[in-house]
Order: C-alpha cells, then sequence, then structure tokens
C-alpha cells in the first residue's frame, strides 16, 4: 500500500468566539491516495469545510488548528510555517470553491487568471505562459478559447466561471485539488456537465480530489470513497458502494434514508429527528446518540473513538451492526 | 407518524446570537461614549443642583476673577460664573440639538420610506428635492436660512430641518429598496396586509436602525453647527447660556483671560468625541445578523 | 373530471430591461426579458403539480404571478373562474397563500412567530380576538412546534423550523391553494425529508391543492401528482409523474433526467445530459427555443418553428416538440453557439 498522498489524522480546528471557544472539527481522520477521489459529506455544522479548507491553512479569522497532524505529500502542514504551506498552495494542492463569481478576480481577464500560476510561480514566459492558458482552456471544455480568454469573469455564465476556476486550479499541475463543493450553486444541467469534466480531468491527469458537498447522490457518482462527518466528527469511512450497501454508522444510514432517490420512491421519507448539537457544548459521549434509534447505556460513558470495522472501513459507533443490519434489513439504494 | 412524534418533542430553541441588551457591556465604543455623554447629561440635569449661581446673574464689581472657592471656575466680563454657565449651556445646547435631530429624522425617515417604497413619481420628486438641497454646503445653507428666518432658537430648528431631512431619505430610501424585495415583505403583501401595515410595521423596524446610527454622528455636526451659530450670534440668543457665545465673548480677553473660550471649547471638544465614541459603538451593536 | 381550481391562459409576464430608451434612440429593438411568454396550464382541485426547470425557466416568476406579487403582460390567472390581477381583493389573496425559498428571509426578523401569525389573523378577521391565541397554538401545532415557539424571534430557530413556522404563516389564512416555492433546497439534506413529509401530510389532513417548484428532480418524483417542465418561459413536457420519469418526450426533459444524480454509486453515466448553457430570456433563439443545444435538432424546422404542446396517444401527456410522438431523428452532438453576452 503506497504512501498517502493526504493523511489526515485526529485534527481539531477551534473557533475563538467571545463567548468561549468552539471546535469546529475534533477527531477528523481520513487519507487521500494519489489519483483517487474521496468524497466528504455533511450537512451545516458538520465542519467538513473547515476541514478541508485546514488542509491548506485557508481558515477564517479566528481559527486555529489546536490537534491533530495534516501531511501533504509527506510534507507535515500543521507544524510547518505559513511559507511552506504557501510554497503547496497552487502547486501541490489547489482548490475550487463554490461560488466561482467571488473566487476570481472580476476587474481581470480569465486568460491572464489562469496564466498567472505558471507565469509569477513557476516562472514561464509570457508567451509559454498564456499557451498553457489557451491549453488548460481547451482542457476544460471551454469552447473558443482564443476568444473567451480576453473576456472578464462577469461576462461568462456560470458553468463557464466554474470550468475557468478549474482551469485555474489545474494551471500548477496540482496533485491534489480540494473541491469546495463546487456544483452546489449550478443547475442540475450544468453541475453534470462540471462533474463529468472533473472525472474526466481525474482519470486523464491522475489528480487527487477532495471533494465536500452535502450532495450523497453527487458524492456517489464522483468519489470511489467517502468519509461522513457529523457535528466535528468523521463518524464514518469506506469505500461509496460499501457504504451505501451497508452503513456502519446510524448517522450514516439516517442520512441515506431521508434523500428522496431518484431511484426508489418512497412512501414516506425517513428524517432523523432532533438538530444538530450545539459545537460548543456536544452531548456526552457519542455525539449522535440523542438522535440515535440504537442508543445504549454505553453510547454515554465516553468519547467514542474512530474504530476500524473492515479494510479501508472506519466507524465512530460501538454498536456499529445495528446499522448494518438495518440496513440489509431494508436496502437504502436501488441495485444495491 | 414521524411528524407527530416530532411534534411531542418539543422545538429546540437554539440561542444564536446574543441580542443587544447582551453585547452592549462588550463593546469598549459604545461603553466610553455611553459614560461621557452619560456624565454631561447627568450634569446638566443636575444643573441647579451642582451651582451656586444662575447663569445669568451677574456680578459687576467681581469680574473676570479667577477660580476661586466662590467660583469654581472663575467669572466672565459680567461677573457670571463661568462654571454656572458651562453647566447651563450645556442643558440648552444638548436639547437643542437633540429636538434638531429629531425633526429631520423624523421627517426624512417618513420620505426616505415612501420614496423607496412607491419609486415612481414620489421618488423622483424627492430625489430632485435632495439633489438640490445637496449642491449647496451644509453649513453656508443653515447660516443663511438663520440669517434669513432672524437669530434664534426656532430659527435653528428650521434650518436644520430643511438641510437635515436629506440625509435620513437617502439612507432609508436605499434600506428600503433593499429590504422590500425580502421575502418577508413579499410574504405580507401576499397575505394581504395593508400597504401602511407593510411599511411601518414590517420595513419600518428593519430599516431605521442606520437612520438611528446616523443620528449619533448627526447630532454632533448640528451640535457644532449649533456653537457656530453661537459664534456668531445668530443662534441661540443671550442671556441664555450656549457655549458658542461663551466662546465668541471670551474671544476679547484670549490673551488675558484664555479660560473664558478655551473652557467652553473643549468642553464642546469632549462632547463631540462623547457621541462620536456612541455612534460607533451603535454602529457596532445595532449592525444586522 | 376533477374539477380545474387553477388555469393560467396564456400567460406572459415580461420585464423591460433598463436601457430601453436609448437602444429606441439609436434605432435598435427594445430589450425584453421575456420571464413568462406563454403558457397555459391548469391545475385540478386536491392534486400536485411539481413545476421543474433549471434558473432563467420563469417558475418562480409564474409563482409570484399567481400569487399576486407580480402582474400578467398579457394573458389571465384564472381561480374559480375569476380572472385575478396582482391588486386583488383581500378575499381573494386568502385563497391562494406562498412558501418561500429562503428561511433565512422569509420571516420578519423583529416579529415573535405569535405576532408574525396573529398580525395575518386578525387582519382577516380569520377567528375572534378572544381567539386569536389559541389559532396560533393549533397552527403551530399542525407544523410540529410547541407553544414556546410563539413568544420567539425567527434568529432562535434552525433553517427547517423556520420553514414550518413558515408554512404556518402560509397556512393561517386557509388557502386552499399553497405555492410551494422551492420549499426545502435550502435546507440539511436531513430537514429536508422532515419539512416534504410535512408537506405531504398537510395536503391530505386540509385537502390542499399545491403547486410545487422545485429544481431537484427526486423531490418532485416524490411529492408531485403531475409534473410540468419549464424552459425558457414556456412549458416543454407536461405529463403524470411516473409517466414523465419512465417515458418522457422532449429532449430537454431526457437530458434534464439524464443530468440527475443518482444514489446508485460507480454508476458512472457516460450519456451527456445537455451541452451549453441556457441561452438568457432577453436573448430567445428562432423556432423552437431549445434547438441550439438539441440533440435531435433537425434543419430546417427546428430553427424556424416553434413547436406547440401536442398529445400524443395519451391526452395527459404532452411536449412542445416536432419529434416528440414521431420517429426519433439520429442524435448528434449540437454545435454549441456563441452567446453574445
Amino acid at each position: 500500500m503506497s504512501e498517502p498522498l493526504l493523511r489526515v489524522r485526529d485534527l481539531r480546528v477551534e473557533f475563538a468566539l467571545a463567548r468561549g471557544t468552539l471546535t469546529a472539527v475534533d477527531g477528523a481522520s481520513f487519507d487521500v491516495h494519489r489519483g483517487e477521489a474521496l468524497g466528504v459529506v455533511g450537512e451545516s455544522g458538520s465542519g467538513k469545510t473547515i476541514a478541508l479548507r485546514s488542509i491548506v491553512g485557508l481558515l477564517p479569522r479566528g481559527a486555529k488548528i489546536t490537534g491533530g497532524t495534516v501531511e501533504v505529500d509527506g510534507v507535515d502542514v500543521t507544524a510547518a510555517g505559513e511559507d511552506r504551506r504557501r510554497e503547496l498552495r497552487g502547486t501541490t494542492v489547489s482548490m475550487i470553491f463554490q461560488e466561482p463569481m467571488t473566487a476570481l478576480n472580476p476587474v481581470m481577464r480569465v486568460g491572464d487568471q489562469i496564466a498567472e500560476e505558471p507565469l509569477v510561480r513557476l516562472g514561464q514566459s509570457r508567451r509559454a505562459a498564456k499557451a498553457d492558458a489557451l491549453e488548460l482552456m481547451r482542457l476544460v471544455g471551454i469552447p473558443d478559447p482564443v476568444r473567451r480568454a480576453e473576456h472578464y469573469p462577469h461576462e461568462l455564465s456560470g458553468g463557464m466561471r466554474q470550468r475557468v476556476m478549474i482551469a485555474i486550479a489545474l494551471s500548477g499541475s496540482p496533485k491534489l485539488i480540494l473541491c469546495d463543493e463546487p456544483t452546489t450553486a449550478l443547475d442540475v444541467t450544468i453541475q453534470d456537465q462540471i462533474l463529468k469534466l472533473l472525472q474526466r480531468l481525474q482519470r486523464e491527469l491522475d489528480v487527487a480530489l477532495v471533494f465536500v458537498s452535502h450532495d450523497l447522490a453527487v458524492i456517489a457518482q464522483t468519489c470511489r470513497r467517502l468519509a461522513v462527518m457529523y457535528a466535528g466528527q468523521v463518524v464514518e469511512t469506506g469505500e461509496v458502494e460499501t457504504v451505501f450497501r451497508e452503513p456502519r454508522h446510524p448517522y450514516t444510514l439516517g442520512l441515506l434514508r431521508s434523500v428522496p432517490d431518484f431511484d426508489v420512491v418512497r412512501e414516506r421519507l425517513a428524517s432523523i429527528p432532533g438538530a444538530p448539537p450545539d459545537l460548543a457544548s456536544p452531548p456526552q459521549g457519542c455525539r449522535f446518540h440523542p438522535r440515535c434509534a440504537f442508543v445504549q447505556d454505553d453510547c454515554l460513558a465516553s468519547a467514542i473513538p474512530l474504530l476500524e470495522v473492515g479494510p479501508g472501513r472506519a466507524a465512530r459507533c460501538l454498536h456499529h451492526d445495528q446499522a448494518a443490519a438495518d440496513a440489509r434489513r431494508e436496502p437504502v439504494v436501488a441495485g444495491a | 407518524m414521524a411528524v407527530a412524534a416530532e411534534a411531542v418533542v418539543e422545538a429546540q430553541i437554539v440561542e444564536h446570537r446574543r441580542g443587544f441588551a447582551r453585547r452592549w457591556y462588550r463593546t469598549p465604543s459604545f461603553v466610553a461614549g455611553a459614560s461621557i455623554l452619560g456624565l454631561i447629561v447627568l450634569a446638566a440635569l443636575a444643573a441647579p443642583l451642582i451651582t451656586n449661581h444662575g447663569p445669568t446673574s451677574q456680578d459687576l464689581l467681581n469680574t473676570l476673577q479667577g477660580p476661586s472657592s466662590k467660583h469654581w471656575l472663575g467669572t466672565d466680563d459680567l461677573g457670571r460664573d463661568v462654571w454656572s454657565r458651562l453647566v447651563y449651556g450645556a442643558r440648552t445646547d444638548l436639547k437643542v440639538a437633540f429636538l434638531a435631530v429629531l425633526f429631520p429624522f423624523s421627517i426624512g425617515t417618513v420620505i426616505g420610506l415612501l420614496s423607496g417604497y412607491y419609486g415612481g413619481w414620489v421618488d423622483t420628486i424627492t430625489n430632485w428635492l435632495v439633489n438640490i438641497v445637496v449642491a449647496f454646503p451644509f453649513y453656508v445653507l443653515i447660516i443663511a436660512l438663520v440669517f434669513a428666518l432672524g437669530p434664534g432658537t426656532s430659527s435653528i430648528y428650521i434650518a436644520i430641518t430643511i438641510v437635515g431631512w436629506v440625509s435620513y431619505a437617502r439612507i432609508i430610501r436605499g434600506e428600503v429598496l433593499i429590504a422590500k424585495r425580502r421575502d418577508y415583505v413579499l410574504a405580507a403583501k401576499s397575505g394581504g396586509l395593508s400597504d401602511a401595515r407593510i411599511l411601518f410595521r414590517h420595513l419600518l423596524p428593519n430599516v431605521v436602525t442606520q437612520a438611528i446610527v446616523f443620528a449619533c454622528s448627526d447630532i454632533v455636526l448640528d451640535i457644532l453647527a449649533i456653537i457656530t451659530l453661537g459664534y456668531l450670534g445668530l443662534g441661540v440668543q443671550p442671556p441664555t447660556p450656549d457655549w458658542g457665545r461663551m466662546i465668541a465673548d471670551g474671544q476679547t480677553f484670549l490673551t488675558t483671560h484664555w479660560e473664558l473660550s478655551t473652557i467652553p471649547g473643549i468642553a464642546v471638544v469632549i462632547t463631540a468625541l462623547g457621541l462620536s465614541l456612541l455612534a460607533d459603538g451603535l454602529a457596532d451593536l445595532l449592525r444586522p445578523e | 373530471m376533477p374539477e380545474a381550481l387553477l388555469e393560467l391562459d396564456g400567460l406572459h409576464v415580461h420585464y423591460a430591461v433598463r436601457g430601453n430608451l436609448g437602444r429606441r434612440l439609436r434605432g435598435q429593438e427594445a430589450e425584453i426579458l421575456r420571464a413568462v411568454d406563454g403558457v397555459d396550464l391548469t391545475i385540478a382541485k386536491g392534486e400536485t403539480l411539481g413545476l421543474v426547470g433549471e434558473s432563467g425557466c420563469g417558475k418562480s416568476t409564474l409563482g409570484r404571478a399567481i400569487v399576486g406579487l407580480c402582474n400578467p403582460t398579457a394573458g389571465a390567472v384564472r381561480y374559480g373562474g375569476e380572472e385575478l390581477r396582482a391588486k386583488r381583493a383581500r378575499s381573494r389573496r386568502r385563497r391562494i397563500q406562498m412558501v418561500f425559498q429562503d428561511p433565512y428571509s422569509s420571516l420578519n426578523p423583529r416579529m415573535t412567530v405569535k405576532q408574525t401569525l396573529s398580525e395575518l389573523l386578525r387582519a382577516h378577521r380569520m377567528v375572534p380576538k378572544a381567539g386569536v391565541d389559541a389559532r396560533c397554538r393549533e397552527l403551530l401545532d399542525l407544523v410540529g412546534l410547541g407553544p414556546r415557539a410563539l413568544d420567539a424571534h425567527p434568529r432562535q430557530f434552525s433553517g427547517g423550523q423556520r420553514q414550518r413556522v413558515a408554512i404556518a404563516r402560509a397556512l393561517a389564512l386557509e388557502p386552499e391553494l399553497l405555492i410551494a416555492d422551492e420549499p426545502v433546497s435550502a435546507l440539511d439534506v436531513s430537514v429536508q425529508a422532515t419539512v416534504l413529509n410535512l408537506l405531504e401530510e398537510l395536503r391530505g389532513k386540509l385537502g390542499l391543492t399545491m403547486l410545487l417548484i422545485a429544481h431537484n428532480m427526486a423531490v418532485v418524483r416524490h411529492v408531485a401528482d403531475r409534473v410540468a417542465v419549464m424552459y425558457l418561459g414556456r412549458i416543454v413536457e407536461e405529463a403524470p409523474t411516473d409517466e414523465l420519469f419512465t417515458n418522457a418526450r422532449h429532449p430537454y426533459t431526457q437530458g434534464l433526467l439524464r443530468a440527475v444524480p443518482r444514489l446508485v454509486p460507480g454508476r458512472v453515466s457516460e450519456a451527456e445530459g445537455v451541452v451549453g448553457d441556457p441561452p438568457s430570456p432577453i436573448h430567445l433563439p428562432t423556432g423552437c427555443r431549445f434547438h441550439p443545444r438539441c440533440p435531435i435538432a433537425q434543419e430546417p424546422v427546428c430553427s424556424t418553428n416553434d413547436p406547440s404542446l401536442a398529445a400524443g396517444s395519451a391526452a395527459d401527456h404532452v411536449a412542445a416538440c416536432h419529434f416528440a410522438w414521431t420517429e426519433r431523428p439520429p442524435t448528434h452532438v449540437p454545435e454549441v453557439i456563441e452567446e453574445a453576452t
């Protein structure tokens, strides 16, 4: 088993608020190998976006990594200084965001923005950088690149802007691309185009992806492995197919049952009772226990570690066989 | 079935943000401003209790005295107690400034509401009027108006109102243009609520905070304008004590008794500072979620 | 034949784009944004119609025209046979109510839940003054919220709870037709289920007729009896739900269905959804509006002739395509036309 390209272990990120500390991420662990796509699924407040941004150190003001390690291509970025992290950004690791209109510079032509990385960071000549930019635009499927390169972001449609952002992310030849809900704000047909583009690029360029989303179906289509986050913790990891067929955490099970599936029209959508906990004062023991259908006494006793439940499979649950049994009894996913 | 069960489970009322009431003491600018202003207002209110002499009682045998136990800050050229004039002057000036802000605030807010909500010719006329007023420098217009209306407190009110409503109207109109597209306003409309109800119950409370914040800094401007008018002899008329008048009167004695002008001058500065801090603090606290 | 409750008759909602005076002076055509451009639609009493489409198709504008927040430029909105314009009597307003998309802006932040609800109850004299409090509690109970919510402000609630309050508000006037404009898109996945279940339950309990506007096909499939697909201001296909999802006849609907990501892992669908970007509602293509992106578009008919909704063998399935019910022409990759921005 080759060394993972990205190794996150027990990551903890805290916010200093007026009313105390808020631990947005408290125990996130996952691996991403070369050329692999990992999906990180969670709802609002799960910590998935913060966890993603910690990988490159792009945390909002007031947030700090207070525990755990993040290793990118062998480099411990949590211990390294800002300079080292900046070196990695754009070259080894790059990022694409949800809202292209805010992520792109509105007063710079898109061609120049794509050429910026090679020109400034990699020291290429202006002509070479421009040629690279055009090539990248072709790669991401932007028609008539020569003309489009002269456009400003507001002159392009949403889908085009997202493609430009992907081109920028690719301009430094990264080994890993972090995707922060890149298709959430897009129409279904455009989302489909972008997802297929990402899949194609991943195959052709052998680049690894960490894809954060709240949409299970999008993750199912794009990633081979996934990590489920709840209340700041990773509660389950494994291959998408296996996790869908046999989830080992009650939250994953609940989530799968509550999604209106295109193919399986259920009589009634199961919902998860209650609400996610306040991260400033999470529940004792298992954070999901107040909403769990399978809760038992030992679930409240102490913090639950991420347990290995199979090869490449982990779940933060003492009674993970319950969730699995429930899924076998009443399959969650069609054709599973 | 599940919904019924959820009905039994009480809604978790999550405390999201602390309201104003719990945050004000954590905002240093607000606390500082409120303290300074509080002290001044307190002194102004307690004027009779903290002064030994009336502000207008002259003592021609004891003019231009330095500070003493009888007159804490000395006397002016007519033998009037400076401390007393200072404190009563605060009363006058603060009261006039407050009322002078209230009128433009109210009128400007209503005009802003109507022109922002209805648009059309109401808006066109409002914008036209705004542009006319704004074309003139603030002080020039105020002074000209007071001069034309004849010096005195009522002229001050009229002049400041005519000039001042404009800023409030613009602020409120801008906020209304945004707020009227919010879903809760659309919901009120589709719920058949009357325009008046929507304007005053739904829009006004949600747009007025910006005007309130502006009013706090506006009052500083107004106080300075009143002082200036007083200095020019166009404002509050004697014998009513007024800091501007005091500064003007003390000018003649700048080389010998500089404190006669300087002390009220410092009072103006401190008051303006207090109001500015208060405005800053309020802006922080009232910032929309 | 269930009676028609709502009828849209040739509905058009157009907006003038700014700068038209300048254009006219230069001898150019005035630019018009055709948000809704000729819609005929009927909703029968008691049914749930799903209206789907992507951004710019006009579905939200349609909802607003029905509920009376904007005026039709042409055509009519008819409710129970009576034409309704934006300015309508209070008694008419009661009949149609709307639940909005964004739970964070659909409630007045400065009013408590009780104030929001009682304001409507009193304005329409729904109950005598003494009964307002009790009715507020009933409404909250209907949506699964306890009486503690009465004195709370919106900021104290989660997104899902706010949406429930919004539903309670919509129901306060006891409407017959409820328009839900993307009621769950802004909510977390597990919360969506709660709200959808609630809407289903209320529909049955109160005998509501519902128009559900959504872009999420899976949600629509779950909730709606019939589905209408909108594209650039027109309805391009309409059918009972199962029929639409299994036997879509319009190329756009087919592409849309192909584009929806499925929950089945590993199913990497290579089939292209829909190519290109949606054109703007200001500069409409000639002929069939979809033809620039259509994989079966045929010259010259598709670029000159605008197809109207036509039925196949079953009267309740209509599609606006020249080839909807005939032999399907060969597929080709559409040449993506450069859009003038």
